[in-house]
């Protein structure tokens, strides 16, 4: 589904993801973890195609260029990222902005749009899945929120959109044991056969609930070592130093 | 009624069936204006001798006056002598012309939003008085409300049948002496409309006037005058359109309410009087007086506005707030997108005790345009009490517009809790990135957006309004984005 090849991308001339290669099928929960700075976050503002990235390599998503795509077109393909920081927008109903969302990604697909009635019955139904309270329905998208409901909101909208490959950005970040619960189990509600996911975290405790079939080391914007679940819990017990010396070895930037 | 709706019917279909300027053979003035013009406007509707008079009176304080030149506009001067004073559709109308004279992206424009006079008239439960240029056509649903005692026609009828209510509260509110415009106004003005809404009844329908200039360089001079009796409410709309023109076009209108004890006035406006073209040539000057009276104890006058439209918008609807406990409410959006240029806010007068007053206003500036925020805030010595909340909040697009803020407060009683609040945002990468990650093109996003950040204003207006305004914010910021 996904098929990255030495992807490399910097900010005025400081490189910050350093050739990643990694491919993801359909039905794959992929995780990433890696020290602060190691690249994670932009790699996935960079697959959901933010463009203050100088960006070369090559990224294919079900054959197509998908670094040729506006972010709009990789919404409508089904890409969906699951913000770090969701954005505040003052006055706009969250409801509003979501269906906004769902009908411009449906009409592009060229499905019927949904009428109000009816989209209100479907967000009734995804609402469940995060316990998220109907009460947030109808306040401003992300404005007010606490960070755990900010980060509700976005695995709520992940189950309205339904992608085909959801990026989550350490959407266990800010999240306190009962909320993280809520979400993976929001999360692993969504998981099927036909979607893929890559769920970045800086912490192993998340893959606790949200089991991953591989997982991937990075450190100073390169994939540094692969392997199943169990690397999560190595990582756990001796840290990210080692990877981050090795990395920072002979020849290596500072 | 059915022939009043008729009449509207036919004369809108025209109207926008053969483009925008309808070809409505006109009874005009000749060009210039003197004392012969003004009494030419006045034997023309047959006014009696003291509305000549007053007309003839403010006239000859105009010629004293001088242009304002305090507002932070820019354009070059109106040669008052090339106006056309008064223009008047005639009843039988003759074929049109051509198509051929209307941009076709104005009409373009027009259909989009939707509105037109024969919509309006549709919408359930509005009853409209359409004035096309200076004379008032058809005034629907009058019967209906004469059934309960609610006056609402042009202002021309109001002088023929009811002369003594005219009389009593013409310029009470703005009196003739207001100012450069509004002086201009009393000495010309052709029509409007009037509503009377007697002791204790609540109007039963929004009331909705819908202005178009259509004859080539006629000045438009309004003059609108509600009076609510103690314990009336009444919510009146007006909506403004005006077809493209390569000239500027002058509209000086004045809007006078009067609230006696309890009443309630809710006045909103949505204003797309035609803005120029992209380069900044041609639109509207809309310098408007719009004023009123909280007169009586525990009366409440709401002014919503919205701006998108004229080239150049000077104007501060305000609230005497002469009886105790009287509420005076302020809400405004103000888009100027192109060259567009606006100056406005309000005034508050807080004269009784306890009065009280709200002043929330959303600037947009987007393209060249040019937005200012001038407000008013005056806490007379007897105002024991007197409290008021100012929020100026400004939204910029792009790198070529401004927005300013000129906050006036005149506090002289020591009781009085004046607050302002004031921010300026720019629709930031972040929130656009955050919409085009969900599927909504950019082009969306920014209108979404603009309409998110106006929305406590847009709340005040009665539905039907305020998705037309939202449809106007959208279409206005159209080529601005991007």
């Amino acid at each position: 589904m996904l098929d990255i090849k030495n992807l490399h991308a910097g900010v005025e001339g400081r490189e910050i993801l350093r050739g990643i290669t990694l491919r993801i099928e359909a039905g794959e929960v992929h995780a990433i973890m890696g020290p602060n700075g190691s690249g994670k976050s932009t790699l996935a503002q960079v697959l959901a195609g933010v463009d203050t990235y100088q960006v070369s390599g090559q990224v294919l998503y079900d054959g197509q260029d998908l670094l040729a795509m506006t972010p709009e077109e990789r919404a409508v393909a089904g890409i969906f990222l699951a913000f770090q920081y969701p954005v505040e927008i003052p006055g706009v109903g969250n409801l509003y902005f979501l269906r906004t969302a769902l009908n411009a990604v449906r009409k592009q697909r060229g499905l019927e749009e949904l009428d109000a009635m009816d989209f209100l019955e479907l967000a009734k139904e995804r609402m469940a899945l995060v316990e998220m309270d109907p009460s947030f329905m109808n306040r401003s998208v992300n404005v007010d929120f606490s960070g755990g409901e900010k980060k509700r909101n976005e695995i709520f909208q992940m189950a309205i959109l339904e992608p085909r490959l959801a990026i989550l950005d350490e959407t266990d970040s800010g999240l306190d044991i009962d909320a993280l619960r809520t979400v993976a189990a929001g999360v692993n509600a969504l998981r099927s056969k036909d979607r893929a996911l890559l769920v970045i975290t800086h912490y192993q405790r998340l893959l606790d609930y949200i089991v991953p079939d591989r997982v991937h080391v990075m450190a100073n914007g390169r994939i540094e070592q692969s392997g199943d679940k169990d690397l999560a819990l190595q990582l756990e017990k001796h840290g990210y130093g080692s990877y981050e010396q090795a990395a920072m070895g002979p020849g290596a930037k500072t | 009624m059915s022939t009043d709706n008729a009449r509207i019917r036919e004369l809108s279909s025209q109207a926008y069936k053969y483009g925008f300027v309808s070809d409505l053979e006109s009874d005009a003035a000749p060009r210039g204006l003197n004392e012969d013009v003004i009494r030419l406007i006045s034997a023309k509707k047959n006014e009696p001798q003291w509305l000549l008079d007053w007309r003839l009176k403010a006239f000859r304080h105009w010629l004293t006056m001088r242009e304002p030149s305090w507002q932070n506009v820019h354009y070059e001067p109106i040669d008052y002598q090339d106006i056309i004073y008064y223009s008047a559709p005639k009843p039988k109308t003759p074929g049109p012309k051509s198509l051929d004279e209307v941009d076709p992206q104005l009409r373009e424009m027009f259909g989009k939003l939707g509105i037109s006079l024969a919509e309006q008239e549709r919408l359930t439960g509005v009853a409209v008085d359409a004035v096309v240029d200076s004379v008032s056509v058809a005034t629907t649903f009058k019967h209906k409300l004469a059934e309960v005692g609610v006056i609402f026609c042009s202002f021309s009828e109001a002088v023929q049948n009811h002369p003594e209510l005219v009389r009593k509260y013409l310029g009470s509110v703005v009196p003739y002496s207001d100012n450069f415009f509004a002086t201009l106004n009393s000495a010309v003005f052709s029509d409007g409309s009037f509503c009377y809404v007697p002791k204790g009844v609540r109007c039963p329908m929004e009331l909705s006037t819908y202005f178009r200039i259509n004859a080539a360089d006629t000045g438009q001079f309004e003059r609108t005058l509600i009076v609510a009796e103690e314990g009336a409410y009444v919510s009146y709309l007006e909506g403004c359109t005006a077809p493209m023109r390569d000239n500027n076009q002058l509209h000086a209108a004045v809007v006078e309410l009067v609230a006696l004890d309890n009443a309630q006035i809710k006045y909103a406006t949505v204003q797309n009087w035609y803005p120029g073209d992209a380069q900044g040539r041609g639109g509207i000057f809309n310098f408007v007086t719009k004023r009123g009276k909280c007169a009586g104890a525990h009366s409440k006058i709401s002014w919503t506005q919205v701006e998108t439209g004229s080239a150049i918008t000077w104007k501060y609807p305000g609230v005497i707030l002469q009886g105790d406990y009287s509420v005076g409410e302020f809400y405004s959006v103000a888009l100027t997108a192109n060259y567009q240029q606006a100056d406005t806010g309000t005034k508050m007068i807080h004269i009784g005790r306890h009065t009280r007053s709200t002043i929330l206003s959303k600037g947009i500036s987007a393209g060249h345009g040019q937005n200012t925020y001038r407000g008013l805030v005056k806490i007379q010595k007897g105002a024991t009490g007197a409290r008021n909340h100012t929020q100026c909040d400004s939204l910029l697009l792009g790198s070529q517009c401004g927005a300013h803020t000129f906050p006036y407060v005149e506090v002289k009683n020591p009781s009085a809790q004046v607050e302002h609040e004031a921010s300026t945002s720019k629709i930031s990468d972040e929130q656009l990135f955050y919409c085009r990650q969900r599927g909504i093109r950019e082009e969306d996003a920014v209108p979404m957006i603009v309409n998110g950040f106006c929305r406590e204003v847009l709340k005040e207006l009665p539905m039907e309004f305020a998705v037309e305004a939202q449809k106007l914010l959208g279409v206005s910021l159209e080529g601005c984005v991007g």
